[in-house]
């Protein structure tokens, strides 16, 4: 196992992120996060955070399961459901930013996509993932990266919160063991 | 799991998972979101054998808002009428390609015939067979209760239920009973000695002859209807006679906790079980047990069709099942 980004990086990458969601969407007037439990939905509550001292204004936040729209449903023994958050006001003309931890298929993020379709139409749908560990199967980017690291299909990659995990970090598994 | 055919089937755990799915779905269908394509291109079968409004209706729509296929196909004016036999009808919905199907019938075991014979691959749930089980009934029943009287709990512990009537003829007791137990419920059953079952004491139940002596600490009262469809006797002497006795009116919901709701599985003998003015008083959950239930069935539909099957994970992964 090694660690890939300690907590200070992990805090730095957020940090710029959020620099690049405000300068792409020119301020933070129409931008809403959305995070993709369960990591995400703390990844976008810390990137709520910096723009809001950024700014001086607090941005909409909330969560979006994607576990009903997912194409693996009959590969796997039935999931639980996770909270799905949509801030006041909904989703539309706004500039949705999704948030994940780690983006590797891209399924999630097509999952996510179809969720969204269901609650209304944005004025546009952005990306921000803390690692993109590539393998894409799907043509489907990211517009903000905290890291990316190359990975092969065995390795996996572990994104650690202080919220649940008790720490930050990110840490990959499985390198050279094989 | 792969079967819903009585309280039974599911552990502690699992019964709270449906309810906890249950929730969501229920939250996220009070927002915008109407519709999920989870269960496209699955096929749902709702054979019914015997007559049902709320229930019938409440499957078809939790599957529909599941995006699944749904197919009705009642006992009335289908070769059923003809003698066919359960088996036949089985193979019939096999070479169909149901997914699921939803049972109702008069005797109780049918649905357990139905999964338990090899006559068809897919999920059976029991939506109510005889005088058995109804166990998606118990779950929204149970789902209800915790949502009025739980306080963020996830089970349903301290708390205590009447079960008030007619429970020699009703599943939806009998299901309850195990539930809500399980759940960690007190239940209390209440009815006159000729509507009590042979065996009523092994339930686990408290069994009381007197509403009167109970009402006062219940969290909550569930009405049973009076089944006179299947009472092939006389239970007890006058239905005003009943109705005094065992029957919930105004002066008795005044004796009730504050917090306390009034239940009823529906339909309603209006005047009889239940008067009218308590059917519509503000304690009332009845009206929303029915919306509960569409989601209690999503839920069970998600949990019993969503994941991999047999034949799933033995054509993927080349296992011998």
């Amino acid at each position: 196992m090694s660690v890939v980004l300690n907590a200070g990086e992990i805090a730095r990458a957020l940090k710029r992120i959020s620099h690049e969601i405000l300068e792409k969407n020119h301020g933070s007037s129409e931008v809403l996060l959305l995070g993709i439990p369960t990591r995400g939905a703390f990844l976008s509550q810390r990137i709520a955070h910096d723009i809001n001292l950024i700014e001086k204004t607090a941005i909409p936040v909330g969560t979006l399961d994607i576990t009903m729209y997912r194409d693996d449903l009959r590969m796997r023994p039935p999931r639980a459901l996770l909270p799905t958050q949509i801030p006041h006001g909904g989703i539309d003309g706004k500039h949705v930013v999704l948030v994940d931890d780690v983006f590797y298929s891209g399924r999630t993020i097509r999952a996510a996509l179809d969720a969204l379709n269901e609650i209304g139409r944005p004025k546009s749908v952005q990306l921000a993932v803390l690692i993109d560990r590539g393998h894409r199967e799907l043509p489907i980017r990211a517009d903000f990266v905290g890291k990316n690291i190359p990975t092969s299909k065995e390795e996996s990659v572990r994104v650690h919160l202080s919220e649940i995990d008790g720490d930050d970090s990110v840490t990959i598994e499985g390198r050279g063991e094989k | 799991m792969r079967h819903l055919l009585s309280i039974n089937d599911l552990s502690k755990t699992e019964a709270i998972a449906i309810l906890d799915t249950a929730a969501e779905l229920s939250r996220l269908s009070e927002g915008t979101v109407r519709k999920f394509p989870t269960l496209r291109g699955r096929t749902v079968v709702n054979l019914f054998f015997e007559d049902s409004t709320r229930t019938r209706i409440s499957f078809e729509a939790a599957a529909k808002r599941l995006s699944a296929d749904v197919i009705n196909f009642s006992a009335k004016g289908s070769s059923l009428s003809k003698g066919e036999t359960l088996k036949d009808t089985a193979l019939t919905l096999q070479a169909m390609g149901a997914d699921a199907v939803v049972i109702r019938h008069g005797a109780s075991g049918a649905p357990h015939q139905l999964a338990r014979q090899d006559w068809m691959k897919g999920s059976v749930i029991n939506a109510g067979d005889g005088t058995h089980e109804h166990p998606t009934q118990a779950l929204l029943d149970a789902f209800t209760i915790r949502r009025h009287l739980a306080q963020g709990s996830s089970d349903l512990q301290g708390l205590r239920i009447a079960m008030v009537g007619d429970v020699l003829h009703s599943r939806v007791a009998r299901s309850n009973v195990l539930l809500l137990q399980k759940l960690g419920a007190t239940v209390v059953l209440i009815a006159p000695p000729t509507l009590l079952p042979v065996g009523v004491e092994e339930w686990g139940a408290t069994v009381s002859y007197s509403l009167d002596s109970e009402i006062q600490d219940v969290n909550a009262v569930m009405m049973l209807r009076i089944q006179r469809e299947r009472m092939d006797d006389l239970y007890f002497p006058t239905e005003r006679e009943y109705s005094r006795n065992f029957g919930l009116n105004l002066e008795r919901i005044n004796r009730m906790k504050s917090t306390a709701i009034i239940m009823h599985p529906g339909p309603m003998n209006r005047g009889l079980e239940i008067s009218a003015e308590s059917a519509d008083s503000p304690r009332s959950v009845i009206v929303e047990q029915v919306s509960n239930g569409v989601s209690i069935r999503m839920a069970v539909l998600y949990r019993l069709l969503s994941g991999a099957t047999e034949s799933d994970l033995s054509s993927t992964l080349g296992a011998t099942v």
